[in-house]
């Protein structure tokens, strides 16, 4: 295990969500894919950038949550593109309800 | 280091087909998926299951793990404790060929000290953890991913939080181990259940110079006793004596950042919402807070309390509760 450092170091952090956006490079590292893959995931309407091509692309930053989402469930569970769609609009439906229960205090 | 039964932890027979281990780690890993289970624990029980598939699905590892159980179930016999040492996890080599796993969406969650033990390096490419884009040779550092959870009161004032990470390292030879670092964050006044930080070149350092990638941290917060988050509002049960509600009360009722007097308009039901505007979670569009009225009986356990009671009922003989359900019953 490493030493504590000796100086404290506090360091700052932006919240993604809403004060960062990413270029198409910036979301692949971001979530350690590749190009084609991410180019996929806007082909299948799961991401959706501004700008017309891959140099222009700019993603907002609940892209990052979204794409790696959707990558889980394809490397994890071996879902196709449509797949992995369909079952986030479906989280995103069950999360709604979800929500209604929690705000009732039925959850 | 605790030996990991991952027979048991898929399910299998020790003699299983590697089609039967896929099987069986395809169904657990939708029945724990942390994106779409909500079962109890299911991060953990889906790290387990992956490592488990990860570990038995190649033939090389498997063959290696099968090795070590039976060497460990060897010394048990004997009546003794079992120590894989000397030489080990150095007995056994991997080519990385045919390894088939695909597992588990790692980043900074990391199999156990015992896979990593026993499969190093090898076991870790091969099994194409942390996802393709890896960079090789010389380029910016990967980013890297981790949670956290805080406190409900750190959204409104902001806190330091030191947030530990575990991250695996190879030596020269290609072992990995794990290590562990610790960082002071400040987190953000606002952040809200699910959104992420970034803190700028706090992932992987880069090679040959090049830039370290960044470190997100997805925020989860700790439930709290009274409050329910629902986006950026906040929810709460308020409640009140049914002459309050009657009659109309002002009542001390507690917020975040601490309690405020409000006013229960005469005529209140229960299940009515009061809002208080901008007193939901902190932030550019702060949310709002929600009291859901609830009304409290006495009871009536006391002569003056069942008087008291009676009363009531005498001084509304029109009173019925059940007006709506008349002429429904079949």
């Amino acid at each position: 295990m490493n030493a504590m450092p000796m100086s404290r170091v506090v360091f700052d952090a932006v919240v993604v969500e809403e004060d960062c956006s990413f270029t198409f490079i910036q979301l692949c590292q971001a979530c350690h894919t590749s190009g084609a893959q991410m180019r996929s995931l806007v082909d299948e309407g799961i991401l959706q950038p501004q700008g017309e091509g891959p140099g222009d692309w700019l993603f907002d930053g609940e892209a990052m949550r979204t794409a790696r989402m959707a990558l889980r469930l394809t490397r994890e569970l071996q879902f196709g593109l449509e797949a992995a769609a369909l079952v986030l609009d479906l989280l995103a439906q069950n999360e709604a309800l979800r929500s209604r229960l929690r705000r009732e205090g039925r959850l | 280091m605790d030996f990991k039964d991952y027979y048991q932890a898929l399910g299998v027979e020790r003699n299983a087909t590697q089609d039967v281990i896929k099987r069986a780690y395809r169904k657990l890993a939708r029945k724990y998926h942390p994106d779409v289970s909500k079962e109890p624990d299911a991060e953990n029980r889906f790290k387990a299951v992956a490592e488990a598939h990860e570990a038995l699905i190649d033939p090389e590892r498997r063959a290696a793990y099968d090795d070590l159980a039976r060497r460990r179930e060897q010394a048990q016999a004997r009546g003794q404790a079992f120590d894989p040492a000397p030489g080990w996890p150095g007995d056994y080599e991997f080519s990385g060929r045919g390894a088939e796993g695909r597992s588990a969406g790692g980043d900074d969650a990391d199999f156990s000290d015992f896979f990593a033990s026993l499969f190093g390096r090898a076991g870790r490419q091969a099994g194409g953890r942390g996802a393709g884009a890896r960079p090789t040779g010389h380029g910016p550092g990967a980013d890297h991913h981790a949670r956290i959870d805080i406190a409900f009161e750190d959204t409104y004032r902001g806190a330091d939080h030191t947030i530990s990470l575990r991250h695996a390292v190879l030596d020269p030879q290609g072992h990995a181990t794990m290590q562990q670092r610790q960082i002071e964050v400040h987190i953000p006044k606002g952040v809200r259940p699910g959104q992420h930080l970034r803190l700028a070149g706090q992932g992987e350092p880069g090679e040959g110079g090049a830039p370290a990638g960044d470190l997100y941290l997805e925020i989860a917060f700790r439930p709290h006793a009274h409050f329910r988050i629902d986006g950026a509002d906040l929810w709460f049960d308020l409640p009140v004596s049914p002459w309050e509600a009657a009659l109309g009360a002002s009542v001390n009722a507690p917020t975040p950042e601490g309690e405020v007097q409000l006013s229960i308009p005469a005529g209140s039901v229960a299940g009515r919402k009061l809002r208080l505007k901008g007193r939901g979670l902190p932030g550019k569009q702060p949310g709002d807070l929600y009291a859901v009225l609830q009304i409290a009986l006495p009871s009536a356990d006391s002569d003056a309390a069942r008087a008291a009671y009676t009363a009531l009922a005498a001084a509304f003989p029109q009173h019925d509760p059940r007006r709506a359900l008349e002429g429904r019953t079949p």
